[in-house]
């Protein structure tokens, strides 16, 4: 009833092919764009915006980025962290070593750096496919932590390798308090989002999907593997570059090599499959799930554990968590292996006859 | 499908409920706890926090708490991960707002991750034995408190036990610096580099990559170098395998002195025999017997209250860490009760006031049966170690004993370190630092 | 001279623990395609398993085969809970199920087991070899030895048992082709229980030498880093080739360590050591580019 396309003519290419072809969708992207930029900032505690809605949106960055990489051109990598890691630090040091140069350049600078990394550790994906690039991807993981780890210079000879975020100041305005954090992380993610979006239904993103779908047909018709091969890493670097830049300036605030570990990679992995391989609205939906389950978990159990008057201790709730966390991660595959935005289809699917399924 | 996302949307609900519950009331001491029970070092942190939350309990059920007021807590599992553990403190700070117990988070990144936040909320931070090691320099950190003594002060005092052991000299001598490849391993390099070039010894650094459960090159390495003794700054399963690579090279292991992140049961019963004759540096001594310990065996076991699942963690040296670093804390709360009135719940600003100001003589521990668990402590705006001292403890194959009297690093060597790190911090965050020399007492 | 060979020796000794672990991933790989990475976790519960059974009282061989009674009930329960529902799934999938499974035992065996680390006693001193250090001067570990030829048996077994009995051969059919073994009466589901138990024994053997080595902890987890590179050079799908593999990494890292960072150092100037966390994954890397199949891989060949 709601949601129904029916009756919505296409009279020119350019409305059948924009972004959002059907109303509702639009309607609802902008709703939810109204609701993001004015709402939140006004209900939000300080708690939401530092602990979940920054961390959540920086994460989403991530996982779009490397759903680009897996999901839309099919390269499995396990080295996102790194990515992230290599986007912090370049931040850090545009900042410190250009006189005078804005925030934002920096990070889109940071980007760059991140996607010219991508590209040299992508080299291989021409010759190497499926998990074996995987693991082969690793490696990036591992050396560029190293590399961080062991040039002093990059993190400006301080003795333990951590590096501190400078002030984020644009236009002489500085972005102190969690809600105008917040408020640049968002603007950056959702105009990060709509270019990804853009992106994936051009002539690139058409080649990604061949190449994903099979790279030997996909060369037969045409597509040159090697340039469409490290794009994807290039763009998908420059998005984890960028949420690397935010995790630190906007985030965390310190920053250590380390902490951009093997887990993180993981996590962002998983951010993807839980969320849906090949769906910008999937990183989304598997950022938030990943990040909220383990919190939720985290609050619920020990209140679930003190009503029903459960003898548990500390430790013993601590290990649950962890047990069911991985339970509900292979509970979601094996009800729905292609992740949290096929439900969202199926519903929308529902949703155009309802309420007269007949 | 959608349906099963029903209990799922009730549960965030009520999960929401829980995080805005109201602030603890005002007769209550909160102590945000910012820890973690499982993962790689789950085991460590049972037994610290273990410890910390007995002590709180100990005092509430001995004393009643301090002048009435009792000692209050809320867990957070952070699993050591950086992001975990900014989650943890944003949700905890919210009940920490009325009064707030110093937060320990027994982890380097973690730690780091804080400093700023915790010092624009001001809360107080607590660091002891890890963390922001310029932090010493108060005038720049104002609430970051790397309490007892540092890496650093560590390395420098674990050198003067050598030292002292090899009759006073050690020109000539050499010494290998094995460490984890991380913030917690590299902090103690330059502060080695200085004692090398002051007392004349010869300095090797080899580097193990996390987690370190592969060591076989660098102790074929160390075998060649033929060094007088290895210092050890291990982590974890590091440990473990250093002493079992020493064994399998033949390196005498009384010749190893480790760091107190490698000097706990967890790190010597799984290395088993090669772990005897095996020196580490400490802050607090381990054993059931001492006083405290066991009144809290008493008290608080005997009351059923006790924390630890498996109390044969009693009386290890990470839970006698756990109850020094409780101690402390709960000191620092009658300090500030003293000054801003007692009977009430501290703040933030007032607890820091009370941690730069510390001053826990050797007769207070003995008053409340800690004299051989930490040393004395005495802190100031330029100086939040307020001890930097270290007993070498050495393990006879079935606990910990101690071989010498607490040992003070060189201050005058390491503290100017400390400064100068502060002040570069200070430059780079615009940072105008405090006049010492101005502050209240 | 004689150092470059003790470091060479310890090397290859170490590979051969890389080899213990990647073994149970080829394992599980061949049969069922799937990339299994909760081995490193299955390692874990497999030791676990074995001291707290001890603790409890039970001589090491009953807890042996209680262990390997546990690795058994746990393979059948992940074939019948997990891979069965997602059969015909993405590979992806699975291997993300397989990382969830790693959450699900990395929670489940240290709450029913305990989580302190703990020392395995199996009776072999790690020391070096006495008449080898006074005539050589080199020093080779008994442990290594020991743990070397444990390694010799469970491959030449496992290969024995591939080629000569009857579930061997069905196994290696599954493994050729899923869709063929099954029209010719092979009970896919059987023989994926039983590759997931045989994989449970060879995480109990390497569970055993690596805690005797590093002690029991969660920490055994981390042992499937190590066994990756070894992985992607002996191929996925190659017993030999992890053993060859394991070898190749476990020699090449240990020399690195040594003599490539005094390199560095001088070419940089700093500290350039502990490259052993992505020494091996490099140089699998490198590899590759040369063999995209890795060592002993099938060469895959694709069709539009």
């Amino acid at each position: 009833m709601l949601y129904r396309e029916a009756g919505q003519f296409k009279t020119s290419y350019a409305a059948d092919q924009q972004l959002f072809p059907i109303r509702q969708d639009r309607i609802g992207v902008l709703l939810l764009l109204a609701a993001a930029f004015l709402a939140v900032p006004g209900m939000a505690s300080e708690y939401w915006f530092s602990a979940i809605l920054i961390p959540f949106l920086i994460f989403a960055l991530a996982a779009l980025g490397l759903n680009i990489l897996t999901g839309y051109a099919g390269q499995l990598s396990l080295g996102s962290a790194a990515f992230m890691a290599v986007g912090a630090y370049a931040a850090y040091n545009f900042q410190l070593r250009v006189e005078g140069i804005p925030i934002l350049v920096s990070f889109a600078l940071a980007g760059l750096t991140a996607a010219g990394v991508g590209v040299l550790f992508g080299l291989p994906s021409l010759r190497i496919k499926g998990f074996y690039l995987a693991v082969a991807t690793l490696a990036a993981q591992f050396f560029i932590v190293w590399c961080l780890t062991k040039f002093p210079w990059l993190s400006n000879n301080s003795s333990s390798g951590v590096i501190s975020a400078q002030k984020v100041e644009i236009l002489g305005h500085i972005f102190e308090s969690p809600r105008e954090k917040y408020l640049l992380v968002l603007t950056v993610v959702v105009l990060m989002a709509l270019a990804a979006r853009n992106l994936v239904r051009t002539s690139t993103g058409r080649a990604w999907m061949a190449v994903r779908d099979m790279d030997v047909a996909a060369s037969v018709i045409g597509i040159r593997l090697m340039p469409t091969k490290l794009l994807a890493f290039a763009v998908s670097s420059f998005y984890c570059g960028v949420a690397g830049a935010l995790y630190a300036f906007c985030y965390l605030g310190s920053v250590e090599p380390d902490g951009f570990s093997l887990e993180m990679s993981f996590k962002i992995l998983f951010m993807i499959i839980i969320g849906g391989v090949g769906s910008i609205l999937g990183s989304f939906l598997g950022a938030a799930f990943i990040l909220l389950l383990p919190i939720f978990l985290d609050v619920g159990l020990p209140w679930l554990a003190e009503l029903f008057h459960l003898p548990f201790s500390t430790a013993t709730v601590s290990h649950i968590q962890t047990l069911v966390f991985g339970a509900l991660i292979m509970f979601f595959l094996i009800v729905e292996p292609h992740g949290l935005a096929r439900l969202w289809q199926i519903a929308k699917e529902k949703l155009r006859l309802w309420p007269f399924p007949h | 499908m959608k349906k099963s996302f029903k209990p799922a949307l009730a549960a965030v609900a009520v999960s929401l409920a829980l995080i805005s519950q109201s602030a603890v009331s005002a007769e209550e001491q909160f102590f945000p706890l910012v820890s973690y029970r499982v993962g790689p070092y789950g085991a460590n942190g049972q037994a610290f926090y273990g410890g910390f939350v007995d002590y709180l309990n100990y005092v509430n059920m001995k004393e009643g708490g301090v002048n009435g007021v009792k000692m209050a807590w809320e867990e957070c599992e952070t699993e050591y991960n950086n992001a975990k553990g900014v989650e943890c403190y944003e949700r905890l700070k919210s009940k920490a707002k009325a009064s707030a117990g110093p937060i320990h988070t027994m982890s380097t990144g973690i730690s780091y991750a804080l400093v700023d936040k915790a010092a624009a909320d001001k809360l107080p931070l607590a660091m002891m034995g890890y963390g922001r090691t310029d932090a010493v320099d108060g005038s720049v950190f104002p609430y970051a408190f790397p309490l007892v003594t540092t890496y650093q002060m560590q390395a420098s005092a674990i050198v003067r036990f050598i030292k002292d052991k090899e009759k006073g000299s050690l020109a000539g001598k050499k010494i290998v610096y094995l460490y984890h490849d991380s913030a917690y391993g590299k902090e103690a390099i330059v502060a080695l580099q200085a004692e090398a070039s002051l007392n004349k010894f010869e300095l090797t650094l080899i580097p193990v990559a996390h987690p370190g459960n592969e060591q076989g090159a660098q102790w074929l390495k160390i075998r060649q170098e033929k060094p007088d003794y290895v210092i050890f700054y291990g982590w974890g399963v590091m440990n473990q395998t250093g002493l079992k690579s020493a064994q399998k090279v033949g390196f005498p292991r009384d010749r190893i002195i480790g760091s107190w992140w490698a000097g706990s049961e967890e790190d010597t019963v799984p290395a088993g025999d090669a772990a005897k004759g095996y020196m580490a540096a400490t802050w607090n001594l381990a054993g059931k017997s001492l006083p405290l310990i066991a009144d809290i065996e008493k008290t608080v076991y005997g009351g059923g209250k006790g924390n630890l699942q498996d109390t044969s963690k009693l009386g290890t040296v990470l839970y006698n860490r756990g109850v020094s670093a409780a101690v402390l804390s709960v000191e620092a709360v009658r300090r500030a009760q003293e000054k801003f009135g007692k009977g009430k719940a501290m703040n933030g600003e007032q607890m820091r006031w009370a941690l730069e100001n510390l001053n826990i003589a050797d007769a207070r521990l003995k008053q409340i049966g800690a004299a051989d668990l930490l040393p004395e402590i005495k802190t100031s705006c330029a100086n939040h170690e307020g001890s930097g001292k270290v007993k070498i403890q050495q393990w006879d194959g079935a606990k910990w004993v101690p071989v010498s009297g607490w040992i003070e690093g060189n201050k005058a060597l390491i503290h100017p370190l400390f400064e100068a790190s502060a002040k570069q911090y200070a430059k780079e965050k615009g940072i105008t630092p405090r006049d010492c020399s101005k502050e209240k007492i | 001279m004689q150092f470059f060979f003790e470091v060479l020796i310890g090397g290859l000794l170490s590979g051969i623990m890389y080899s213990l672990v990647a073994l149970g991933f080829v394992l599980i790989y061949k049969a069922s395609g799937v990339f299994n990475f909760a081995q490193g976790a299955m390692v874990y519960l497999a030791a676990l398993s074995v001291v707290g059974c001890m603790e409890k009282g039970a001589p090491l061989w009953l807890a042996l085969i209680l262990a390997f009674a546990v690795m058994t009930l746990f393979g059948i329960a992940t074939e019948k809970f997990v891979l069965r529902k997602l059969v015909n799934q993405p590979p992806i999938a699975l291997f993300m199920a397989t990382i969830g499974l790693a959450f699900f035992v990395e929670g489940l065996a240290p709450m029913v087991f305990g989580s302190d680390p703990r020392a395995l006693d199996l009776g072999i001193v790690d020391e070096p070899i006495e008449s080898i250090l006074e005539s050589a001067g080199m020093v080779i570990s008994k442990f290594d030895l020991v743990a070397a030829g444990v390694a010799a048996v469970l491959v030449t077994s496992l290969a024995l048992f591939f080629q000569y009995t009857r579930i061997g051969r069905a196994l290696r059919a599954v493994a050729d082709d899923h869709q063929a073994a099954l029209s010719i009466g092979i009970p896919l589901q059987h023989i994926w229980a039983i590759v997931w138990g045989v994989a449970g024994f060879v995480a109990l053997v390497a569970g055993m030498l690596w805690g005797a080595r590093n002690g029991v902890q969660f920490a055994l987890t981390f042992t499937a880093l190590k066994a990756l590179p070894v992985l992607i050079l002996g191929g996925f799908t190659s017993v030999p080739g992890a053993i060859v593999g394991g070898l190749i990494i476990g020699a090449s890292e240990k020399l690195a360590e040594i003599y490539i960072p005094p390199v560095m150092q001088s070419l940089f100037g700093g500290n350039f050591g502990g490259i052993e966390g992505w020494f091996p994954y490099v140089l699998a890397l490198l590899f590759l580019l040369v063999r995209p199949e890795g060592l002993f891989g099938e060469r895959h060949i694709d069709r539009v």
